[in-house]
């Protein structure tokens, strides 16, 4: 049994992961991404402290909503600052039958968390942005940390859904999808690529924590544009 | 007995014997494919729905109700024959002579339908105020009969929605056995079984039953004649499909011209039909587009039926809502899928006709269904929010495979069972009256035991409990007395003669109690055991408001302390329910369900402990109350899944909302995780699920401009209504329900 740091649950998802999945949100994160939707999981202070046993009891109780394809999803805040914890999680999901799914950046990588990896079953990997120049910028670190986690869940042979906020003027065009392809293309392990429109309906997070917003001033996606780069990532003939 | 309209079905004790499972069992082809083979509207039925549209739209202008017949009581045959568009109908029969034209019906109460007359316009003819001037209505008898602490707790509002004022409903009759045998072999079987009765003693109960099998013989016989005036002569069983939905409607129209009870369900008809159709198709008589045509027209019938309600009760239920409930698809004892093309095919009426709230569609779900039918069934919920789920897999190892559900959630077995309808009591309003020893605050209205009012200046649960214990002892008690009176009324001036008939002779009764405020009184007592709950006094000493200090675990979280306060009040309601006898030795059940009366429970009631205001709405149903859910939508039904269907055997409803986004990304998405949520709903032995799929911004926009969605469709608790015709409160109470949203 382990003691995490945990911001809340959700019973039902179906956003985070295949099927219907129980969602467990952890606190505390590494990154502070201007398009972030959940800026209340930053501050490892703030949560409850959960353990993994109390944790895992909990998603039993709706494991006959899971069918074959759903189970758990761990998400955030950055699952990979508690490794031990969500490890433990993953252990004990996956003694009682449960699918589990990491939701991360990918920003971090060590030996315990490659001891996480032994009970991950699918990796939801948030690439963020494709060029080093705009990730090193709205990200704070290098896109060398995401593709090194990659590169390994490759070697380990881990599906990978890779994930990116689709945010206009940012990353909203041909050349970051051509990108985008070409990594999934030099990752076998990469079975599906989502993207997600950045929405700002966590402005009021923002406003209860009084927090600037910061892409408050840009706008969301239209349903059309994410249309094009969906295409655009079906067309076989676009370049990579 | 041998017939020719028989030919090419299997042989089986249904021929000797009144026994439409049995055939049912013996000739029908299950279906485990997907929806591909089903046809779309023609031209024919599209035009006719095009008319009966532009009536509906006539209706709507009207008011409400487009023609009253205020010289003719309603009885099978006391109309000429009405239609839609002759020369286009495939099945044919109208409540009156035109169509949407509603009768009168004094039986169940003569001041219901005098008001009911007047609020739209019209006044009753002399004639038939003359004729009911020396006959006594159930209304009559009930009232005659009822004690002073009767009339108080229904003026109170502590027991309300009885059904003393107008037909009880919740009665049905097995109608396809006008199909499958023909009227003159029921007759005959009933004069049979009134003959035996002969030869025994006559006690109050075979006498009683020897008049009644004497009307349900004369009822059979308005019945072929009310056919005969349409063309048909239903003596003898259907030859083919066309006839077995003829025969079989013609059944239901008796009833529904005879009686205007609350709810008039249908049963189970669409398996039935299926075996007539596939004969059909077999011999190549019939084509797929010419069965779902059948089936198209049936239902547009089902969808122009209407009773006179006065405009209150339209209020309390969201429109004049009739509940012709038709339970579609389950498993059968042995195994086989009960699904069949023609369950796919009543569905698809859904699409060929547009969605709509009647026939009240109803899914008997099992994990074992066939895929393509889930499938099937979770796209048609996603387009249409037109039907609702309810747990075969529950409900077989009781009511076996022939069992239908009358009304929202009562399971019964068909043609074997009936029930006594009795609405239900206000738990919510019955813990403040325990809180002020016998003192309702909202109508000043002294009631129940007499003693103090709670002393303490922060409630203690033990002492609550107690209390509270005092007075559910009471209520139940005065509850079964009362419907005691109603029923014993009702079957004295108001039975149900065509339906009865299409019963067997001995039938199982039972005795439907129900609660409303389930989720506020488990909120209030566990406020009171889990915080600090301070009663605030007028200044004659009693509790009218609450102080809340601290947090406590609320219903709908999935969260024990608080789930099994629900369960267990459930249980000693029932239990308490049971220590009084019932008339004709019905069986006590009990349900939670308020329809959408909800919010007129609410507006009688007063502030509650766990933080509602007096007068607001509650939770409908069993769900929990609005937006007090933090854990998302599977917590939410876990916490209702605890209810036991032991003691709520009349049903547990459950209201939910989610929207598209957040069942999935893609339409395949969120068709497949609807299927898994249902199938772990009922796996966890649930009983009932309605399922809105849609945004919150669509009712509202609706609400804004109700022109722009004539149609809009959404499922309440047990049924489905057109969003336009609830009341602006009660539209605006279900917009400000939780809707379980995409993260």
């Amino acid at each position: 049994m382990k003691d995490g740091r945990i911001n809340s649950i959700q019973s039902m998802g179906t956003l985070d992961g295949p099927g219907v999945r129980f969602v467990v949100f952890t606190q505390g994160c590494n990154l502070r991404c201007g398009c972030c939707h959940n800026p209340d999981t930053w501050n490892m202070a703030d949560g409850k402290t959960c353990s993994s046993t109390e944790l895992v009891e909990k998603a039993l109780r709706y494991r006959e909503y899971f069918a074959s394809e759903g189970g758990v999803t761990v998400s955030g805040g950055e699952p990979l600052l508690q490794p031990e914890f969500v490890s433990d999680f993953f252990k004990l999901c996956h003694e009682n039958g449960l699918n589990t799914c990491l939701d991360t950046s990918g920003s971090l990588l060590n030996d315990t968390i490659k001891e996480l990896l032994n009970h991950t079953d699918r990796v939801l990997l948030d690439i963020k942005y494709t060029t080093n120049e705009q990730y090193s910028k709205y990200v704070g670190c290098s896109l060398d940390a995401p593709l090194s986690f990659l590169k390994y869940l490759n070697e380990r042979k881990i599906p990978v859904t890779l994930r990116q906020v689709i945010i206009p003027t940012l990353n909203d065009n041909e050349g970051n999808i051509i990108r985008l392809k070409r990594i999934a293309s030099e990752h076998r392990c990469v079975d599906n690529i989502e993207l997600l429109p950045f929405k700002k309906i966590c402005q009021v997070k923002y406003d209860s924590l009084g927090i600037e917003f910061p892409f408050a001033s840009l706008p969301q996606p239209t349903p059309e544009s994410i249309n094009h780069l969906n295409t655009l990532l079906k067309d076989k003939s676009l370049e990579i | 007995m041998r017939c020719e309209n028989w030919n090419g079905f299997k042989e089986g004790k249904w021929q000797d014997e009144i026994n439409v499972r049995d055939f049912i069992q013996s000739n029908y082809s299950e279906y485990c494919g997907d929806d591909s083979f089903l046809e779309g509207a023609t031209k024919r039925t599209s035009n006719l729905m095009k008319k009966v549209q532009s009536l509906f739209e006539l209706e709507r202008q009207f008011g409400g109700v487009l023609d009253v017949d205020t010289t003719t009581v309603s009885s099978l045959t006391n109309y000429a024959p009405g239609y839609i568009d002759h020369e286009n109908e495939l099945i044919v029969g109208m409540q009156t002579n035109r169509p949407l034209k509603r009768g009168v019906n004094p039986f169940g109460g003569m001041r219901m339908v005098k008001q009911a007359c007047e609020a739209y316009g019209y006044t009753l003819s002399h004639k038939v105020q003359e004729e009911f001037r020396y006959r006594t209505t159930h209304n009559d008898g009930v009232f005659r009969a009822y004690t002073d602490e009767m009339r108080l707790a229904r003026k109170c509002h502590v027991i309300t929605g009885l059904p003393d004022a107008y037909g009880r409903g919740r009665i049905i009759g097995d109608y396809r056995r006008v199909a499958l045998y023909g009227v003159d072999k029921l007759i005959e079987e009933k004069r049979n079984d009134k003959n035996a009765l002969a030869k025994g003693n006559f006690n109050t109960e075979q006498v009683r039953m020897d008049e009644e099998l004497f009307q349900q013989i004369t009822f059979l016989g308005y019945l072929k004649e009310m056919a005969a005036s349409y063309g048909y002569d239903i003596s003898q069983p259907a030859a083919n499909a066309r006839e077995a939905i003829q025969w079989t409607y013609f059944a239901y129209l008796g009833a529904i011209k005879e009686q205007n009870g609350a709810a008039m369900s249908l049963g189970r008809v669409s398996t039935f039909f299926d075996i007539y159709i596939e004969r059909d198709i077999n011999n190549g008589t019939l084509t797929e587009s010419e069965a779902q045509e059948l089936i198209d027209d049936f239902v547009i019938k089902l969808r122009i039926a209407r009773h006179l309600r006065t405009p209150e009760y339209n209020e309390l239920f969201g429109g004049d809502p009739m509940w012709i409930t038709e339970a579609v698809g389950g498993m059968g004892e042995d195994g086989r899928t009960l699904v069949t093309k023609s369950s796919f095919r009543i569905l698809n009426t859904l699409y060929t006709l547009g969605s709509s709230p009647e026939p009240n569609l109803t899914v008997l779900w099992s994990t074992k269904l066939p895929k393509g039918f889930k499938e099937f069934c979770a796209k048609v919920s996603i387009d249409t929010d037109s039907i609702q789920y309810e747990n075969d897999d529950l409900m077989r190892p009781i009511y076996g495979d022939d069992y239908a559900i009358a009304c929202c959630v009562s399971a019964m077995k068909v043609g074997k069972q009936m029930q006594f309808f009795g609405a239900r009591c206000n738990l919510a309003k019955l813990l403040l009256i325990a809180i002020n020893g016998g003192y309702d605050t909202t109508s000043g209205i002294h009631i129940g035991p007499q003693m103090p009012a709670l002393k303490e200046d922060v409630l203690d649960y033990d002492t609550v409990m107690e209390r509270y214990q005092i007075y559910i002892e009471w209520l139940s008690n005065l509850y079964v007395n009362t419907m005691n009176v109603i029923h014993y009324m009702h079957d004295k001036y108001a039975y149900e003669k065509t339906q009865m008939a299409l019963h067997d002779t001995e039938v199982g009764r039972f005795m439907a109690f129900g609660i409303a405020g389930l989720s506020v009184v488990a909120d209030s007592l566990s406020a009171i055991k889990y915080a600090k709950v301070k009663p605030v006094r007028n200044e004659l000493g009693f509790i009218t408001d609450f102080v809340t200090e601290g947090d406590f675990p609320k219903f709908g979280n999935d969260d024990d302390r608080v789930d099994l306060i629900a369960k267990d009040m459930t249980h000693t309601v029932i239990s308490e329910l049971r220590k009084t006898p019932t008339y004709r030795d019905a069986e006590h059940t009990l349900s939670v369900l308020t329809i959408t009366s909800n919010v007129m429970y609410g507006k009688n009631t007063g502030a509650t402990p766990d933080g509602r205001k007096a007068h607001e709405p509650f939770a409908p149903g069993a769900n929990p109350m609005h937006n007090r859910e933090e854990n998302g939508a599977l917590a939410s039904l876990n916490s209702i899944t605890k209810l036991s269907y032991d003691d709520c055997r009349d049903g547990i409803s459950n209201t939910f909302s989610i929207t598209p986004e957040a069942l999935g990304r893609e339409d395949q998405d969120r068709t497949a995780n609807l299927v898994t949520i249902l199938d772990g709903y009922f796996a966890k032995m649930a009983h009932h699920i309605n399922v809105n799929v849609l945004n919150r911004e669509t009712l509202m926009k609706a609400y804004e401009n109700p022109e722009a969605y004539p149609n809009l469709t959404i499922r309440v608790s047990g049924y489905a209504v057109n969003f336009n015709k609830l009341s602006r409160e009660q539209q605006r109470e279900v917009i400000s329900r939780t809707f379980h949203e995409a993260m």
